[in-house]
């Protein structure tokens, strides 16, 4: 029974299995509010969560994975991200029932009273203060910061890790080359947090939580900061072993699982398989025509047959907001060409659907 | 008791440090703020809604916290380490062995940990609640930058212990600055910064180069990214911090429904 877990616990979070239900599970709990607010919900599912552990601990392969002294962190970052949510989300939900009723809404109800900063505020930040102390010292006494073998050169270790913090950017790299994955998409994301003010123009929603009041918003950000940031920053610690493999949480980290390589550039599909040619163009700009084609349609195309009805429903329609609106379209659909590049890679192998490596120009 | 707490409170020393009474009057309170040079970064009053827990999470407030411990755990490592190839990692381990009450390495590791996943925090909570909106777009933005800079401080430490998992992590990200367009020497478009022949880019002057000074992680690096790590980024985030803190105040205090 035991083992028959394990095994199904490491089929479950293979990077394929485990992003797709990580997108369903976000929109049931979103859809579903109602119910993934309550406050049972969040105490099952640490004692279930607890529970797994304490069954889990004893196993070789878990254990090593878990209690490297840095990956302690991730651990808190899930406990505390899943909290975080559910408190927003029980807020909202309770806001929403609040103002369809007509009331204020939580926010709105004590915001209105003012209270002196000292004591009521300087009190909170002092216990705060104290206890997140208490506790760092506590973790500092009981767990040593880890120090390995002097710094050398020539011995690559494997696999070789970017600080956690950056690993959701590690799993972009095998999707997407580094150009994109290590230096244009983190750009896009600092560029686009920038602009979220400049293009969010609801005026509700602003001091509360809320989720009716802002859906898109808040979808956007959970599947942006909770999938594609933080789940891949847990797939990446926990769950990839020696050359970036998959190891699932119970799996011995062998060093000679190699993931099989034959992905296939989307030229090839089209002048081989499509065309039925032996032989591709030598030019690589003919060659890769049909990626060059696609690739001009989704940035540049698509916007502008989107533009009336998006710009009806975000900006009122009103053309001073363009900037606005062409500004949105390109960064949310940089953000699509990751999910679907993930997708052309599990279904077709495809490996670039723009592949010119004489110029480093990969896509 | 209640003396020897009047006599001292009636000395001119106590008065010259404190000049108010015990704070439990509307006057007191204001003065007990308003005279204080740390606590003046507050309103006297504030809402409510606002000091709540389970309204702020008080992600800001703990990632402050944590900026302060780093910056005393990280004063007193500096005594104890010379950022050079050689001496680094002996360092570090004489750290372990010789220095007593020999925590500061781990409070300063853990709490840059906790670090990142606070201001983290902070962020999504500022989404959730609107905050980012009008009228405090600007103090948005200079958070985005301090987060970089968080993070920044954070991936320029990692390189200080010198061993295996600080040099082949650092390796791991900066190999990323290769592929910059244009300026890295494998990134797309570098091959077209040339003349007659004659390539400007390559792997001796590209923008990874310039980062670690050198073709790879080496003593260069190591000092480039101590004194980034301890002046340069520190300077820089803390200058950010009193905007974003005066900032909080000047767009009104914390967000709240209108
Ligand atoms: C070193 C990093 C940071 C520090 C020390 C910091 C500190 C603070 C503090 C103490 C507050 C007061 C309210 C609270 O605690 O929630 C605050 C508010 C705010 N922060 Fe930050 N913050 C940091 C990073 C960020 C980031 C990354 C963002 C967004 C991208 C951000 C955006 C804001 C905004 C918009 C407010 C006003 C929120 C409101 O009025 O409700 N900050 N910050």
């Amino acid at each position: 029974m035991g083992e028959q877990i394990k095994h199904f616990v490491d089929w479950l979070t293979q990077p394929t299995l485990y992003f797709s239900l990580s997108v369903l599970a976000i929109f049931a709990i979103l859809k579903f509010r109602a119910i993934f607010s309550k406050t049972s919900v969040i105490v099952a599912f640490f004692a279930i969560g607890t529970a797994f552990f304490v069954w889990a601990w004893d196993d070789p392969n878990f254990n090593r994975i878990i209690t490297k002294p840095d990956n302690v962190p991730i651990l808190i970052l899930l406990a505390s991200v899943v909290y975080f949510s559910w408190l927003s989300l029980h807020r909202a939900y309770i806001n929403d029932e609040r103002t369809k009723k007509g009331l204020p809404t939580l926010e709105g109800e004590t915001g209105k009273q003012k209270v002196f900063t000292w004591p009521d505020l300087v009190y909170v930040e002092l216990i705060c203060m104290v206890l997140f102390l208490a506790l760092l010292v506590v973790w500092s006494i009981k767990i040593g910061a880890p120090i390995e073998e002097p710094a050398a050169q020539a011995r690559t270790p494997n696999p070789s890790k970017a600080p956690w913090y950056f690993l959701g950017l590690q799993e972009l790299l095998v999707y997407f080359d580094p150009w994109l994955a290590g230096v244009l998409l983190p750009s896009f994301i600092i560029v686009g947090l920038c602009a979220i003010p400049y293009i969010d123009m609801n005026p509700k929603g602003n001091g509360y939580y809320t989720f009716e009041e802002r859906r898109f918003a808040v979808s956007f950000f959970w599947v942006g900061f909770l999938l594609f940031w933080v789940s891949f920053v847990i797939l990446g610690t926990f769950l990839r072993g020696p050359n970036w493999s998959f190891f699932g949480p119970f799996e011995y980290w062998d060093l000679h699982k190699l993931p099989p390589m034959v992905n296939v550039d989307l030229s090839t599909y089209f002048w081989f398989d499509l065309m039925g040619n032996s032989k591709a163009p030598a030019d690589p700009l003919v060659r890769e025509l049909p990626g060059i084609v696609l690739l001009l349609g989704y940035f540049a195309v698509l916007p502008v047959i989107l533009q009336k009805p998006l710009m009806a429903k975000l900006f009122d329609g009103e053309r001073r907001h363009l900037v606005r609106y062409h500004l949105m379209m390109h960064l949310l659909l940089w953000f699509g060409l990751i999910p679907i590049k993930m997708l052309l890679r599990w279904t077709i192998d495809l490996k670039y659907i723009v592949g010119i490596p004489e110029w480093f120009f990969n896509i | 008791m209640g003396k020897l707490t009047d006599y001292v409170q009636n000395t001119q020393l106590w008065k010259s440090v404190f000049r108010h009474g015990y704070p439990d009057t509307p006057r007191n309170r204001t003065l007990a703020v308003l005279s204080n040079f740390f606590l003046h970064l507050h309103p006297v009053k504030v809402r409510r809604s606002g000091i709540q827990l389970s309204y702020t999470w008080c992600m800001g407030g703990l990632t402050f916290f944590l900026f302060l411990i780093e910056t005393i755990t990280g004063l007193l490592l500096m005594f104890y380490y010379r950022p050079t190839a050689d001496l680094a990692y002996q360092d570090i381990m004489a750290l372990r062995e010789h220095v007593p009450i020999g925590i500061m390495r781990e409070l300063h590791r853990w709490s840059a940990h906790m670090m990142v996943i606070t201001v983290w925090l902070h962020m999504y909570r500022v989404f959730l609640t609107g905050s980012y909106k009008p009228p405090r777009e600007f103090n948005w933005n200079v958070g985005v930058i301090l987060l970089v800079l968080t993070l920044l401080l954070s991936f320029t430490g990692y390189l200080l212990p010198w061993d295996q998992l600080a040099v082949w992590a650092i390796t791991v990200g900066t190999n990323m600055a290769r592929a910059t367009p244009f300026l890295g020497h494998e990134g797309p478009g570098a091959s077209l910064i040339s003349f007659g022949g004659l390539n400007f880019i390559h792997a001796g002057d590209d923008v990874r180069f310039g980062l670690l000074a050198g073709r790879f992680v080496g003593e260069g690096a190591l000092l480039r990214f101590y004194v980034l790590h301890c002046v340069g980024i520190p300077l820089a985030a803390a200058t950010l911090m009193a905007i974003h803190f005066w900032r909080v105040r000047k767009d009104g205090g914390i967000s709240g429904p209108l």
